[in-house]
C-alpha cells in the first residue's frame, strides 16, 4: 500500500484531469477560471509524463513535460492578454457574449 | 515508507486544492488554491525523482503564470456574482461528463500493462552517474536542441503577441514627427522694414499655416504698400 508505483501517479493524474474538465463545465461564464482549469489539465498531463518517465527510467518524458510547461506558459500569457483586451472593449468577460466577434 | 506517506499527503492536498480551484466563489481564492496545487504537484515531482522539473514548476507556474492570473483577476473590475449565475445549472452535466471520463480512464488503467520490452526500447535511459539536472541537460542540449530553440521561439512569439494585444498608445502623447521637421520651409525672405513698424504689421512672422500667412507677407513685404483689395477702413 505504501509502495508508490505508476498506478498511484496515474490515478492522481486522472482525478486532476477530471477536475479540470469539471471546472470548465462548472464555470462556464468565467473565462479566467476556465483558463485555470486548463492549467490544471496540463498539470495532470505533466504528472503522467513524469510518472511514466520515473517508472520506465526514461528521460524523454521529463523533457516532453518541460516543453508542455513552455507551451502552457505561452498559452496563459496570450489567453490573459485576450481577456484583458476583451474586457477593455466590452466591460465584461462573459463567455456567452463572445459570439458577437464577427468579421 | 516515508515517501509513500508523503505521496498520499501531497496528492490529497493537491486534489483538495484542485477542487477548491474550480468551486471557489472568489476567483482570487481560486488563484491562491491553484498556487497551492502547483506546490503540491512539485512535491509529487520530487518524489518521482524529477527534481529539475519540480523546481521549474515552482518557478514558472507559481512565479509567472499564477502571478499573471492574480494580476489579471485583480486588475479587471468584474462582477463575479453575475458570472456564477449558471453554477447550479451546469454542475450536474459537468459531473456526469466528468464521471464518464473518469470511468473511462479507470477502465484504461485497469486493462493496461507495460510491455516487457519497454526497458529495452527506452530512448534516453536515465544515467546513474549524474544527477537529474545534468542528465536532462545532456539530452536536451544535444538531441532536442532544435525543439529547445523552438520552445524559445514560442515564448518569444507569446511575449510579442501579449504586448501587441494589450499595448495602447496614449491619446495625448507628443512624439517627434520627422516628416514635418524635414519638410519645413527653410528659405528666408528679405524685407524692407519701415521705421517704427511692428513685426505684426509687416507680416514677417514665420508663416505656420502657409495658406493663411503668405498673402499677408506678399502684400506688405514686397512694397505694394497700399491696400488695393477693397478692404475698407484698413488704414
Amino acid at each position: 500500500m505504501l509502495e508508490i508505483g505508476l498506478g498511484h501517479y496515474l490515478t492522481v493524474g486522472a482525478i486532476l484531469f477530471v477536475l479540470g474538465i469539471f471546472g470548465i463545465f462548472l464555470n462556464r461564464k468565467n473565462i479566467i477560471v476556465i483558463l485555470m482549469s486548463v492549467e490544471l489539465i496540463l498539470l495532470s498531463v505533466n504528472l503522467n509524463l513524469v510518472a511514466f518517465s520515473a517508472s520506465l527510467g526514461d528521460l524523454t518524458g521529463q523533457i516532453f513535460a518541460m516543453f508542455i510547461l513552455t507551451v502552457a506558459a505561452a498559452e496563459a500569457a496570450i489567453g490573459l492578454a485576450i481577456v484583458v483586451i476583451y474586457f477593455r472593449n466590452r466591460g465584461s468577460i462573459e463567455v456567452e457574449d463572445v459570439s458577437t466577434l464577427k468579421g | 515508507m516515508i515517501a509513500g506517506l508523503a505521496f498520499y499527503a501531497f496528492s490529497a492536498v493537491l486534489i483538495a486544492s484542485a477542487v477548491m480551484v474550480v468551486t471557489s466563489r472568489n476567483p482570487v481564492h481560486s488563484v491562491l488554491y491553484l498556487i497551492l496545487a502547483f506546490f503540491n504537484a512539485a512535491a509529487l515531482f520530487l518524489i518521482a525523482g524529477a527534481e529539475f522539473l519540480a523546481m521549474i514548476l515552482v518557478i514558472v507556474y507559481v512565479g509567472a503564470v499564477a502571478v499573471l492570473f492574480l494580476f489579471v483577476v485583480m486588475m479587471l473590475d468584474i462582477d463575479f456574482a453575475r458570472l456564477r449565475e449558471g453554477f447550479q445549472r451546469y454542475a450536474p452535466i459537468g459531473a456526469v461528463i466528468g464521471g464518464i471520463l473518469f470511468l473511462e480512464l479507470v477502465f484504461v488503467l485497469g486493462a493496461w500493462q507495460s510491455s516487457g520490452q519497454a526497458g529495452s526500447l527506452r530512448l534516453n535511459p536515465v544515467p546513474t552517474d549524474v544527477h537529474n539536472t545534468a542528465a536532462i541537460g545532456r539530452v536536451l542540449y544535444t538531441e532536442y536542441v532544435f525543439l529547445f530553440q523552438a520552445a524559445g521561439l514560442i515564448l518569444l512569439v507569446a511575449m510579442i503577441g501579449a504586448i501587441v494585444l494589450t499595448h495602447r498608445d496614449r491619446a495625448r502623447s507628443r512624439r517627434q514627427d520627422i516628416d514635418v521637421q524635414v519638410a519645413r520651409r527653410t528659405q528666408l525672405d528679405m524685407a524692407s522694414v519701415p521705421v517704427g513698424a511692428s513685426i505684426g504689421e509687416l507680416g514677417i512672422l514665420r508663416p505656420l499655416p502657409p495658406e493663411e500667412a503668405k498673402p499677408k507677407a506678399v502684400t506688405h513685404g514686397h512694397g505694394h504698400g497700399h491696400d488695393d483689395h477693397g478692404h475698407g477702413g484698413h488704414h
